[in-house]
């Protein structure tokens, strides 16, 4: 005979353990190896962290002019402070250097206000970034109009010309990217073998290689006089190349998005460029963000190699810096500096991106 | 019946259609009257998704006429563009877009489509979720939703632009069985107002209590076609009998 039915009451859960203890067992000593690989890391902690920590800080030599000032055995930041100004600008003119604050300022202002939520009007904002400011920025940068003196391009330098290196190569690499994408996936024969050339010719060849070919090969093809600037070419190889990486991180999420999705736009009456700018796209880039950071962070880095051709962005003016004989012994200090350079922007567009694919979350079920 | 063109919506004429060696489709011939409410059925692989798929164009016919609405489907993109703009679909997933709201699910095609102004195609809209009874739903997104409540938002996202005939392709099949009612419910009411209906189903009750005529198809064919009553009582087809008797006594 079947018992008769009792409603069982809601029970409220078992009481978390928490505390210091408690929460040392459960994570770092729950096994006798875990225990041991704790103890293990520990110790190297303990070996590496205060040495590096007394060199970077407690023992360097902070304040002075010359390598006379660094009487420490610690790390000498003289150096970096008494080049500051060239590492960020180059050989830019001093007197001049107020321009590419300027610009910055500007480009971080916009940029801030596209990045915070609450802040209204972003599409002026973005608009504004996309079409006004590349002629600000180019007027501040070179001059040669409203009374500006112009700065040849050979004189940028630094900070200054990795970032903008970078933030052209990305601003220009991602909308190239989805066309390729896109045309790579095409229905047209001709649309899409010609994408898919360009895209393995470019990913085929080392960025080094790229640059050499615009600066030293391309001025022998062309026609005596016609010469363009070495920096431009710069731009146009690091775009090339990075677009056809970022070609392929997008059509990775083109193809996650299932055909229902492609089928419901269709039956709507969407037609092919806004089925792809309203329903795919959408859905195929927010998928791919970890690849397409991934691809900014690269992009950032290799701008490095625009010293093979003669640029000195950061880390080739920091090279640059150490071989004066005033400052002879300093390697470690530069490179660690140049190192933290790129590394806090590539955090930043890290963290970022988190945080974006954290706001686009719209729920579990893909259909 | 005979053919009158004035309250012909659909015709289909010898359609062949072939998924590369295999004839999926074989000489159908189809004419939908305006106000019909017509149930396909039939064992699975019988090609009837793939029949209602070519009315719309998401698969292409190789050989026959299909004609929608005074017109025929060819290869003119404009043309097929113009057709799916009249001819509504509801799928067996869903199909929902998973980055847009509810309500921007309903406005997409009404905003971009047929250039409604904003406040215009929201209230368009909202008209259609409360009529399939989930206007509080609207700022939800597709994820959140159960799924006869995603089906029901993607019935009222096609009615959303007035379509003069709605393709149901499984619009239950994928759905927990508590939760086809309120999705056939929403069908059953749409039928009664009048909408032009074809609807590929297992469900014979719905096929018994709104369709003027049922279809059963089997390998690439029409095989029989009745008014549900004689459909279910007296099935003249060998394969109809077969199979009614294995979908009505389970």
């Amino acid at each position: 005979m079947a018992e008769a039915f009792v409603e069982k009451p809601d029970l409220s859960p078992p009481i978390a353990s928490v505390g210091v203890v408690e929460w040392l067992r459960a994570n770092l000593f729950s096994t006798p190896f875990n225990a041991l690989l704790t103890l293990v890391c520990l110790y190297l902690i303990y070996l590496s962290a205060p040495p590096a920590i007394e060199w970077l800080f407690v023992h360097a030599d902070w304040r002075g002019e010359t390598r006379d000032d660094c009487a420490g055995d610690g790390a000498c930041w003289v150096f970096v402070k008494a080049r500051f100004g060239q590492f960020m600008y180059g050989f830019y003119p001093e007197a001049q250097r107020w321009r590419v604050d300027a610009a910055f300022l500007i480009f971080i202002a916009g940029l801030a206000a596209l990045m915070t939520p609450r802040v209204p009007g972003k599409r002026w904002v973005a608009l504004f970034l996309l079409f006004v400011f590349p002629f600000v920025a180019y007027t501040l940068f070179y001059g040669g109009i409203l009374g500006f003196e112009v700065v040849e391009t050979a004189l940028w330098g630094g900070l200054m010309l990795t970032l903008i290196i970078a933030t052209i190569g990305i601003v220009a690499s991602l909308p190239l990217g989805v066309v390729l994408a896109l045309g790579r996936r095409s229905q047209m024969p001709i649309v899409r073998a010609l994408c898919v050339a360009f895209i393995e010719l470019w990913r085929g060849v080392p960025l080094i290689t790229v640059l050499f070919m615009a600066s030293v090969m391309l001025p022998l093809f062309l026609p005596e006089g016609v010469s363009f600037d070495k920096l431009l070419r710069a731009f146009i190889g690091v775009t090339l190349f990075q677009s056809a990486y970022m070609a392929e991180v997008i059509r990775g999420g083109l193809q996650a998005i299932p055909q229902g999705q492609y089928e419901a736009a269709k039956a709507l009456g969407l037609n092919y460029w806004k089925l792809m700018a309203l329903v795919v796209l959408p859905q195929a880039l927010k998928l791919v963000i970890p690849g397409i950071v991934n691809t900014f962070i690269a992009l950032f880095k290799d701008t490095t190699l625009v010293l093979i051709i003669g640029l000195f962005d950061l880390l080739g003016i920091v090279q640059a810096a150490l071989t004066d004989p005033n400052w002879l012994g300093f390697a470690v200090e530069g490179y660690i500096f140049a190192g933290f350079g790129y590394w806090i922007f590539c955090f930043g567009m890290s963290r970022y991106s988190q945080y974006i694919e954290r706001k686009l979350e719209t729920g579990h079920a893909r259909r | 019946m005979g053919i009158d063109s004035e309250h012909v919506i659909i015709q289909m004429v010898d359609v062949n259609k072939w998924f590369g060696q295999f004839h999926v489709l074989k000489d159908i011939n189809l004419t939908v009257h305006k106000g019909e409410r017509i149930v396909v059925c039939g064992p699975s692989g019988s090609g009837k998704s793939t029949m209602i798929r070519c009315i719309n164009r998401l698969e292409e016919h190789q050989k026959g006429k299909i004609v929608v609405d005074g017109v025929e489907l060819t290869d003119d993109l404009k043309q097929i563009d113009t057709i799916r703009r009249e001819v509504g679909m509801v799928f067996q997933h869903f199909n929902l877009f998973p980055h847009l709201t509810v309500l921007e699910n309903c406005t997409l095609a009404l905003s971009w489509v047929r250039k409604q102004p904003r406040a215009e195609a929201h209230k368009i809209a909202m008209k259609y979720l409360e009529r399939v009874k989930i206007p509080e739903q609207a700022d939800k997104y597709p994820g959140q939703l159960s799924g006869g409540q995603q089906q029901r938002v993607a019935i009222a996202r096609s009615l959303c632009m007035s379509p003069k005939v709605m393709l149901f392709d499984e619009p239950t099949s994928a759905l927990d069985p508590e939760m086809i009612k309120e999705v056939l419910d929403v069908m059953v009411e749409l039928a009664r107002e009048g909408m032009t209906m074809l609807c590929v189903t297992h469900e014979m009750g719905f096929a018994k209590t709104v369709a003027n005529r049922v279809i059963f198809m089997d390998e690439g064919q029409i095989v029989e076609e009745n008014e549900p009553e004689e459909f279910f009582n007296n099935p003249r087809n060998e394969r109809t009998q077969l199979f009614l008797s294995q979908v009505l006594h389970h």
